[in-house]
């Protein structure tokens, strides 16, 4: 067994257990980590194949490189949905209390 | 690494190496790290393993030679993630659903462990990824575009592969990438109402009392300005760039802002607005005048590239840096007034 191929179950591993955790759990705050997680575990995938060569693929680094951005760009907006339906929820159970 | 020739008769016959021992030890951390991001009892304890995940994922990249990729993930993955993680979390109620956790951890331990020992198997065993071209080198379609990437480095206007791939190569990925942010930024600023009060302003810094925190950020602001200054200088031949300093220069000022040393970055400043979009649109003009006066779009003329190269990045540094630290720490009050 070389590294290259340990990392790659070890992607596809993280990708799984979040995968796992991404359907089971309830909290949307885990369930927005178990997204990220994913993430985490794909880009493992892409990094371990560009290291099968001597010097490392320079595309799948930058790739990597765009997709942490574009993650956590992802993960804000999501997280501003997830305080916004939030407080929908306790504004209609407020509501309805009062009727 | 290769080993003394002595050692290549034991190294083919056991099947683990000691070379990968430090391998097989951030494997081991890293899913645990994983399963308590996943399972933590606490949600504050799920956050905070997060954060680790995303150092020893940093780890690992360095352990896979991709140098630009661990500036990219101790920054941005652990660092700035888990601070919006955690700055987000105050304001949600905490969890309501503690149910079926045994349940849970059980399924999730049985469906991984199988899955990826199935994938091992699979790729040690079988003959079939091989002859697909997965592992081989000479048949597969991502080494070649690399061989590409690596004989035009040297007309690129850069020395860096990696930031002759994002700026110049692939140039498109990265403006749309800047797209992306400016996306997300306006979709942020739609969900901050505005007949809402601002209740949650006492919230929006942590206790005063963390006088340690607010002499650190002191310390580590300049810090962190200098460190992203130098990995953008440096990028255009070494691992940097200016994803890499943005997300050190966003880290500076959230540090500032969530300890309450920096007013409110208020978007209805014009000079907000603009560095933000400046990025952007800067690429943007330089992707028009190529198409209109040049060889096409984004084919920068041979002569200037480094030189756009380096004033592209140092825009978009900016943009990239405001941008970040706002989807970051916004508050109504950075993003509505």
């Amino acid at each position: 067994m070389t590294a290259i191929e340990l990392y790659l179950t070890l992607g596809v591993a993280v990708f799984l257990l979040s995968l796992h955790g991404l359907m089971t759990l309830h909290d949307p705050i885990r369930r927005l980590i178990a997204v990220n997680l994913m993430g985490a575990g794909t880009f493992l995938v892409m990094v371990s194949l560009a290291k099968r060569t001597e010097v490392p693929d320079p595309v799948l680094h930058a790739l990597v490189v765009t997709g942490l951005v574009v993650a956590i760009s992802a993960t804000a907006f999501a997280l501003r949905l997830i305080i916004a339906a939030n407080k929908d929820d306790a504004t209609t159970s407020e509501d309805s209390a009062q009727r | 690494m290769r080993p003394p020739p002595g050692t290549v008769q034991a190294k083919e016959t056991s099947p683990v190496s000691l070379e990968l021992l430090p391998d097989l030890i951030l494997t081991l951390l890293l899913l645990i790290m994983a399963w308590g991001a996943l399972y933590a009892p606490q949600r504050a304890d799920a956050m905070t393993l997060f954060i680790a995940f995303g150092i020893v994922v940093a780890l690992i990249w360095a352990r896979l030679d991709a140098p630009d990729l661990a500036l990219a993930e101790a920054a941005i993955g652990a660092g700035l993630t888990g601070v919006l993680l955690m700055h987000a979390a105050r304001e949600l109620p905490g969890e309501l659903h503690q149910t079926n956790r045994t349940a849970t951890y059980w399924g999730a331990l049985a469906f991984a462990v199988v899955a990826s020992l199935m994938f091992l198997a699979h790729l040690l065993y079988d003959d079939s990824l091989m002859s697909a071209g997965l592992l081989d080198a000479e048949t597969d379609m991502t080494p070649r575009l690399r061989t590409l990437a690596d004989a035009a480095v040297p007309e690129s206007g850069v020395e860096h592969p990696v930031t002759a791939v994002l700026l110049n190569f692939r140039a498109w990925d990265t403006l749309l990438e800047l797209l992306v942010l400016l996306f997300a930024l306006s979709g942020l600023r739609q969900l901050f109402r505005d007949g809402q009060s601002s209740e949650n302003r006492a919230t929006s810094q942590w206790p005063e009392s963390l006088a340690l925190m607010s002499a650190w950020a002191r310390v580590l602001a300049p810090l962190l300005v200098v460190t992203g200054g130098y990995l953008l200088w440096r990028g255009s031949s070494e691992p940097g760039g200016a994803f890499q300093a943005g997300s050190l220069l966003a880290a500076a000022a959230v540090i500032l802002r969530l300890t309450g040393l920096l007013p409110p970055l208020r978007w209805s400043s014009v000079l907000l607005r603009l560095s933000v979009v400046a990025g952007a649109l800067f690429f943007l003009v330089v992707a028009a005048a190529t198409a209109i006066w040049g060889d096409g779009w984004l084919v920068y003329p041979v002569a200037y590239n480094g030189l756009l190269i380096i004033t592209i990045e140092a825009i978009a540094t900016l943009s990239i840096a405001i941008t970040l630290s706002l989807l970051v720490i916004g508050e109504r009050e950075d993003l509505r007034t």
